[in-house]
């Protein structure tokens, strides 16, 4: 992780709470999210984030969209330290260290695009207790969220059940609930739409919209993103080319159209 | 809010569909032979993994920790069992019969799931010939005498019924629990964590492998018509296919792998798996264990008392 230097230091009061914590350095009032100037390649070279600059707002949802390859899932391994280039990133004001990753992915809900990859214990108990449980939560405590975040989901009633027999519906929304019972204040979704039916879809738009949390959607479901996301960030080739209100980037068909999207 | 029956209904349409496929099967015997056996054998992978019967029975409920611990007592007594300890073998015979009695789970499936021991106990016919003692038949074959010894059909016959019975009480544990709950017994009777870690992953992931597996055989099959309808391809061929199916179904697990850690690093885990500590076990448990152990060394002394007489 490279350091802040060059970056314009924002000296302002900041209204979240954690600001009193120590290791925290200054960033913008109410961001969640705060990305200076990120980049990233992997191991072979290939560059997958160029120079990223994006401020996400308490409670606000951000659509991520871009043609495949255009870095949407590595900029999200980025927000919880999973993946670390050069340049900042903040999260609840605090600059991501290798001292505070327990921390942060506390406050990230990330949600991987299989959702065979984020439930990988026998039970669905056992997969939403995962989380809260490398948090040294309490074993009540523990309990209590899992029931509460499979409430959320509305899969309730789910918890002896083996992941393997469930749909794909239901693992995805079983997927969410791993993170919600970290209770974070950002959901970073991959493709949380992706390969349901319409059914199962509509359902999963409807748990989204229910949800308060801060939220940066990666996907390729444009309606999905017209519904839900009001703000829009088109990344091609890891930069990112627009970021803006959806209702408006979304009408420009021409812009739609040089970075191989659809307009809804 | 939950939407999902759709889905659920889609999911079980999807394997009617692959039934109808397995049914559509024996008309082109000549290009699907190899697919059948490897649906079989996928399928049966999920059959035999998935052996656990629901049921609310006293031995369903029973806690895990007492059942795996019971089952491999009884499976250590069984083997302590000298040869020839008739009485004591039908004893536990009786125990077994019992519990499955309590269990309502049907004999024939046990019986048949426990039959699997047998081909792995025939290696021990070798005993028979080369037992000394008391010859019941010898055989002249040109210069070598073939004998047969009564020490050595004793031998081996309580070799084939220990193992069977073995086998036997085993298969009770795992129809009458569920794998989630027996990999937890596993880590609360201090099982390294290491291993119930990776028999839990193996479980979880099987049936995602194998169904990878079927679906590269299904892209393989796709590919290999023949113009002339019969040929199936050289075995060179296919054994070469088959490599690539092996090495890709590799690169993809471990591919899986690493996204299953980032998963697992998402949500807080730094090496060491937490689980949630199980319930205490009650008075009627340790009364099960006292109950079933004071039986075993009943048994073991009445081999005893056998033997002495």
């Amino acid at each position: 992780m490279a350091t802040a230097s060059g970056v314009p230091v924002c000296t302002a009061e900041n209204s979240l709470p954690q600001d009193s914590l120590p290791g925290v350095t200054n960033s913008r009032p109410g961001s969640v999210i705060e990305l200076v100037g990120l980049s990233f390649s992997y191991p072979d070279g290939r560059r997958a984030l160029d120079d990223i600059n994006l401020v996400i707002h308490e409670q606000e949802k951000v659509a991520v969209v871009g043609p495949n390859g255009a870095g949407k899932s590595t900029l999200l391994l980025h927000l919880n330290g999973i993946l670390t280039g050069q340049g900042v990133v903040r999260i609840m004001g605090r600059e991501l260290s290798n001292g505070n990753l327990g921390l942060v992915r506390s406050q990230v809900g990330l949600v991987f695009q299989h959702p065979d990859d984020q439930l990988f214990s026998p039970t669905v108990f056992e997969d939403v207790a995962f989380g809260p449980l490398h948090m040294d939560l309490d074993e009540e405590e523990v309990s209590h969220r899992v029931h509460r975040a499979l409430a959320e989901v509305g899969m309730d009633g789910f918890e002896r059940r083996m992941s393997h027999h469930l749909s794909l519906g239901e693992k995805k929304r079983i997927a969410i609930a791993t993170v919600l019972a970290m209770r974070p204040a950002i959901l970073a979704l991959d493709e949380p739409s992706g390969e349901l039916d319409p059914r199962a879809r509509r359902g999963l738009i409807r748990l989204l919209g229910s949800l308060p949390q801060a939220m940066i959607v990666a996907t390729h479901d444009i309606r999905l993103v017209d519904e839900l996301l009001p703000r829009t960030v088109i990344l091609d080739e890891g930069r990112v080319v627009a970021d803006g209100p959806t209702k408006t980037l979304l009408k420009d068909v021409e812009l739609l159209d040089r970075h191989g999207l659809e307009p809804p | 809010m939950r939407s999902d029956v759709g889905t659920e209904r889609g999911r079980r349409g999807r394997s009617a569909f692959r039934r109808d496929q397995r049914v559509g099967l024996p008309d082109q015997p000549s290009l699907c032979a190899t697919s059948t056996r490897l649906r079989g054998v996928s399928l049966a992978h999920i059959q035999v993994l998935d052996v656990h019967q629901e049921g609310d029975s006293p031995i369903h409920r029973r806690d895990a920790r007492v059942k795996l611990v019971l089952t491999l007592a009884f499976i250590v007594a069984i083997t302590a069992l000298p040869a020839g300890a008739w009485l004591s073998y039908l004893l536990v015979l009786l125990a077994i019969g019992f519990v499955l009695g309590v269990s309502r789970i049907s004999p024939a499936l046990v019986l048949k799931r426990s039959l699997v021991a047998i081909p792995f106990a025939m290696s021990a016919l070798t005993l028979i010939f080369t037992r000394q003692g008391t010859t019941v038949v010898a055989v002249e074959l040109a210069q070598w005498t073939v004998s047969i010894s009564y020490e050595g059909i004793v031998a081996f016959a309580s070799i084939l019924t220990k193992a069977w019975l073995s086998v036997l009480i085993a298969t009770m544990l795992v129809t009458s629990t569920s794998f989630p709950d027996l990999v937890s017994a596993m880590r609360s009777l201090r099982v390294p964590k290491v291993l119930v870690s990776v028999i839990s992953f193996m479980y979880r992931y099987i049936f995602i492998i194998a169904d990878e597996a079927l679906r590269l055989h299904r892209a393989r099959e796709a590919r290999s018509a023949s113009p002339k309808g019969a040929s199936q391809g050289s075995i060179i061929w296919k054994t070469r296919v088959l490599g690539g199916m092996i090495g890709s179904l590799f690169l993809r697990s471990y591919e899986r792998s690493e996204r299953i850690h980032a998963a697992m690093l998402s949500r807080g885990f730094d090496g060491d798996i937490r689980t949630m500590r199980s319930a205490e076990l009650g008075p009627s448990d340790f009364m099960v264990i006292g109950a079933c152990l004071i039986y075993l060394l009943t048994v073991l002394l009445v081999s005893r008392i056998q033997r002495g007489t």
